[in-house]
Parts: C-alpha cells; sequence; structure tokens
C-alpha cells in the first residue's frame, strides 16, 4: 500500500492564544517496500507528521491519501485504517497494562475480534520477530522485564496486529547499545521480509545503516529527500540545519582531507571498513 | 483531542491587573464575593457588571472568556432559578395551576440566587483567568502563613498544590498519547454501552498510573537530591511585594462595595 501526503499542513489549538503551527506544507509519498527515515530536531514537526500516516491526527489542510483514498473522508473506517498502518509511539513501553505479556500483546488482536486460537498465534509469531522466548517471557508481567525488553514487547503488541506498514517514533530513544542494535536487527529483518517502514530518528547512523530513503524536516517543513548516498553527502547542507551526518562519513572526509584515496559518497560503517582496507593493502603491496 | 479541556483558565497576556500581587487578587476575590451577597436590587447588580466588565478591559480578556466560564454552570443555574421558582411557599400567589403555584417572592428568590451564582462564578473566574496557577499558590501560601504558628502546614499544602497544578497538562499530555497508543492498537475509547466503556478505559487508566508513580518518585528523588526540606528557612526567588497598583485595585473595590452598601439603603427590597 502506498501513502500520500497532499500540501498537508497542521496547526494545533487554531484560533487560540495557544496557536502553533507544527506541519506546513508538506507533500511526500511512501511506497510499497521503502525503509524512509524521518530526521530533524526535536520539536520539528516528525511526531505530529507521523501521527498523520494512520489517521490519528486530521491535517488542518491538506490530504493523506491511503491507496488513493482520501484518509479523512467520511466513509473511511480509521480503526481499520490503523490495522494496516501500525504505529509505535516514542516510549511504547509506557502503554503496557496487561497482566501477562502475551496478554498485551495480544490486546491489538483481541480489538480485531479474533478467536483465542488466532490471538495466540499471532502473539507467538511477533514474539518471535521481536526475538522473545514465548515460553520463557509469554506468562511473565511485562513491568518486570527490562527496558529494552519492554520495549520490545511493546513493539510486538502493534505487529501483532500484523499491518503492512510499520512506522516508529524513535524506537531507539533511551535504550542501552545491545537493545538497540536488537531493535535495528528487528527492523532490518523486517524490511527484508517485504515490510514497509517509516522510522522517525535522531540517530544519523542508524538511518545508514537501514533507510533506503531519507526524508528532511526542520520547523514544519520539508526541506530535503534522497536516498542515504544522496543526503549524506552533502555534509554542508546538514551541517547548516544542524543535524550533522553519520560517524562514518565525516571520517570518510577526514580521512580524505588528509590524503587517502577514498571515494567521496561513503556513509555506512561497512563500506568505509572494505575502503580503508582496500586501501591499506594497496599501499601495503606498493611498499 | 483532549486540548478543550483547560484546567487552570489562565489567560497570557500582560495586564495591570495581572501584574497585581496575588494576595491582593484573592483578597479582593474574596470581597467581592461579599460584595456580591450585600445586592438587594436590579440596579445593584448593574453595577457588579459594569465592575467586571471594566476589570475585563483593563485586564486585556475579552469579556467572552469570563462567560465562557458559565456555560458548564448552566444546568446548575437552570435548577436554582426552576426550584425557587415553584418552590417558594410565602408572597403573594400570582399563578396557580394544578400543584403548581408562582408567587411573586418566588420570582424575586429565583432571580436573586441565580443572579448571585451567577456574579460569584464570574469573580472568581475573574482571578484564576488572570493569575498564573503558579501565582495563586504562592498568594495563598503567604496568606495562609500566620497560621504557621498553629502548626499548620501552609507552606507543604502550597508545594502540594503546585506540584499537583505543574503535573496536571503533563498528565493530560500522558493521557492523550496513551490514549492514541492504544488507538493505533484498535482500542475503541468511544462506542459501546457503559460497561463497555468503563472495560475500555483500563489500557488507559493502568499505563497512568504506573506513570504518575514513576514521575512522583523520580520528583521525589530530584527534590531531595536538592536538599529539599520543607518551609523551614527557605527563601524564594519571586519576592511578592505589594506596590501601588495593588492599592489603586483595593480602593476601587472599596468604592464598589460603598456604593453597593449605599444602594442598599437606598432602595431595600425596591426595584425587584
Amino acid at each position: 500500500m502506498s501513502i500520500e501526503l497532499k500540501q498537508v499542513s497542521h496547526t494545533y489549538s487554531e484560533g487560540s492564544a495557544f496557536q502553533s503551527v507544527a506541519l506546513k506544507n508538506i507533500s511526500l509519498k511512501i511506497e510499497d517496500g521503502e525503509f524512509v527515515c524521518l530526521v530533524g530536531h526535536t520539536g520539528c514537526g516528525k511526531s505530529t507528521l507521523v501521527q498523520h500516516l494512520n489517521g490519528l491526527l486530521k491535517p488542518t489542510s491538506g490530504q493523506v491519501l491511503v491507496d488513493g483514498e482520501d484518509l479523512n473522508g467520511e466513509h473511511v473506517d480509521r480503526r481499520k485504517l490503523r490495522q494496516r498502518v501500525g504505529l509505535v509511539f516514542q516510549y511504547p513501553e509506557y502503554q503496557l497494562f496487561e497482566e501477562t505479556v502475551a496478554k498485551d500483546i495480544g490486546f491489538g488482536p483481541k480489538n480485531l475480534g479474533l478467536d483465542a486460537a488466532q490471538i495466540d498465534a499471532r502473539v507467538r509469531r511477533a514474539m518471535e520477530r521481536v526475538h522473545m522466548d514465548y515460553n520463557k517471557y509469554a506468562q511473565r508481567s511485562p513491568f518486570e522485564l527490562s527496558g529494552g525488553q519492554m520495549r520490545r514487547v511493546a513493539i510486538a503488541g502493534v505487529l501483532a496486529m500484523e499491518p503492512e506498514v510499520l512506522i516508529l517514533d524513535e524506537p531507539t530513544a533511551g535504550l542501552d547499545p545491545r537493545g538497540r542494535d536488537r531493535i535495528l536487527t528487528m527492523l532490518e529483518e523486517l524490511h527484508r521480509e517485504g515490510g514497509t517502514i517509516v522510522m522517525v530518528s535522531h540517530s544519523m547512523d542508524d538511518v545508514a545503516r537501514l533507510a533506503t530513503r531519507v526524508i528532511v524536516l526542520a520547523h514544519g517543513e520539508l526541506v530535503m529527500t534522497g536516498t542515504p548516498r544522496e543526503i549524506f553527502t552533502r555534509p554542508e547542507r546538514m551541517e547548516e540545519i544542524g543535524l550533522g551526518v553519520p560517524d562514518a562519513a565525516r571520517l570518510c572526509a577526514e580521512l580524505r582531507r588528509r590524503g587517502l584515496d577514498l571515494p567521496e559518497d561513503l556513509y555506512t560503517q561497512a563500506e568505509l571498513k572494505e575502503h580503508i582496507l582496500r586501501a591499506w593493502k594497496e599501499a601495503r603491496r606498493a611498499e | 483531542m483532549l486540548n478543550n479541556i483547560t484546567l487552570g483558565q489562565y489567560y497570557p497576556v500582560k495586564s495591570p491587573i495581572h501584574s497585581l500581587d496575588p494576595r491582593t487578587k484573592i483578597l479582593l476575590t474574596v470581597a467581592l464575593i461579599v460584595a456580591v451577597f450585600l445586592v438587594h436590587s436590579l440596579v445593584g447588580y448593574a453595577l457588579l457588571l459594569l465592575f467586571l466588565y471594566a476589570v475585563c478591559r483593563v485586564a486585556n480578556i475579552p469579556f467572552k472568556m469570563l462567560l465562557r466560564g458559565l456555560k458548564p454552570l448552566r444546568f446548575i443555574l437552570l435548577l436554582t432559578f426552576l426550584l425557587n421558582l415553584f418552590f417558594a411557599t410565602e408572597g403573594k400567589p400570582l399563578v396557580q395551576w394544578s400543584f403548581i403555584t408562582i408567587t411573586d417572592s418566588g420570582i424575586r428568590h429565583a432571580v436573586h440566587y441565580s443572579l448571585r451564582l451567577l456574579f460569584l462564578v464570574m469573580g472568581t473566574s475573574l482571578l484564576t483567568l488572570t493569575t498564573s496557577p503558579i501565582m495563586l499558590s504562592d498568594g495563598l501560601e503567604l496568606l495562609m502563613s500566620p497560621l504557621k504558628k498553629l502548626h499548620f502546614p501552609a507552606h507543604e499544602l502550597a508545594m502540594m498544590m503546585s506540584i499537583a497544578l505543574r503535573f496536571i497538562p503533563t498528565l493530560m499530555d500522558e493521557t492523550d498519547k496513551i490514549m492514541k497508543a492504544q488507538m493505533a492498537r484498535g482500542a475503541d475509547f468511544e462506542t459501546g454501552n457503559l460497561i463497555a466503556r468503563a472495560k475500555a478505559m483500563v489500557p488507559l487508566l493502568v499505563p497512568l498510573f504506573v506513570s504518575a508513580f514513576r514521575r512522583a518518585g523520580d520528583l521525589a528523588m530530584a527534590m531531595e537530591a536538592r536538599c529539599y526540606h520543607g518551609g523551614e528557612g527557605r527563601t524564594r526567588l519571586r519576592v511578592l511585594r505589594m506596590g501601588r497598583n495593588d492599592l489603586v485595585a483595593a480602593l476601587c473595590v472599596a468604592g464598589l462595595i460603598a456604593l453597593l452598601v449605599l444602594e442598599g439603603l437606598l432602595l431595600p427590597g425596591g426595584l425587584f
């Protein structure tokens, strides 16, 4: 399924003393199988934007089209839509409420009206996807898990809805490196299996590792969009917005400045490592 | 979704009324409440209305805001009016129809009591519209501080009040967020019968309570880390001082009360 935003603007508390513009005239399209990363400063409108993608917020003006149909039209069943577009909020572990992990993950499927066997099957599948052992954790209380585990349970709760598009708002915020790596690996796998993913992130390294397309927001406006290679090989523009580029891209630029022969469009650690090794071997051979 | 509920209806603009000492405003509001009970005629209510309107102008607040505060009270107002209208026993009966009797003093009471209620709410709204919750609790603390001699925990009460007020918007945001998160998982808060709706609140309330307790724990820790130990010997960042404007405001209210007393003497029970 595709999601398209047409000149979407959003103003909070319009017409009151507390009015604030969060989005200005945003147009973009998210296609099947993409891994789109939304980057920008805190308060630039990222979180507002993602809430438009599944109809939790209505645009003040403009349209959100899902498969060409206006999401805020009169005959659209928004609950059905929310099943197709799964949204994982920031710090999703704060939404856990059930007595057991299995019941919590099953909350979504239960709301869809599935029977017990189907719910159980979905819970098992979702837990497997987030690398949580069903036999070990299903009957535990979600409140006695570690922060990283709680986060994965919460993500499983959305995955159990089996959405076609998965949206995550800073899924790795506040996690230790291991918890973070687990989430990123999981997302990588989901994308490889053909899922469409939209991720909001502050970490350019995470973006470099996963994105097929990057969208840059600043002050509620869309300022840049392109492949990570296009975005990260223009570090000046990114610095100007105050966002920076992945560590690997910075290191690459610095090594080039010091005379190492490297291509200028490297931005992932893996690529950079390969090129540095190659350059090093060539240099040794030349000696 | 929840931003149409404004708890603490503070209207953030700059005005001479806003910058009055909160103690002045609290005391004058009390005086105004007393004044409402002095009124005995429609002329008096007209005076009060004029006064409130004038304060609104000086405070840079649209008069509409004051009237909007009455909206949630419309049923109570109506009830007050009807009860007084139908259940008055004394006075000259004007209308008599089966069990309903409307007397002249019944009408009088109905009009008076509903107008009183109306003005009480408008008067106190003026206070909350022009005084931020923090200033309000500061003012209350200082006003209550003479009671400390009687071991009345004035500082602690004010601190609790400001913390509670401080966390209302935070918890509202949190509620909004959790609600949306559960809606994203197909939760339905809007349809179904009473029991279904009460049940639907569980996924909202459990995380909300968990987070409120977590926040309370964090806050207690942070306060202790900064050596908070209660009101003893504590100084303030903003020291409240009464100034010329406070005197002017007090004189205005005193003038109003004098006029109302005069009105009571000149028109005892007259003109309604």
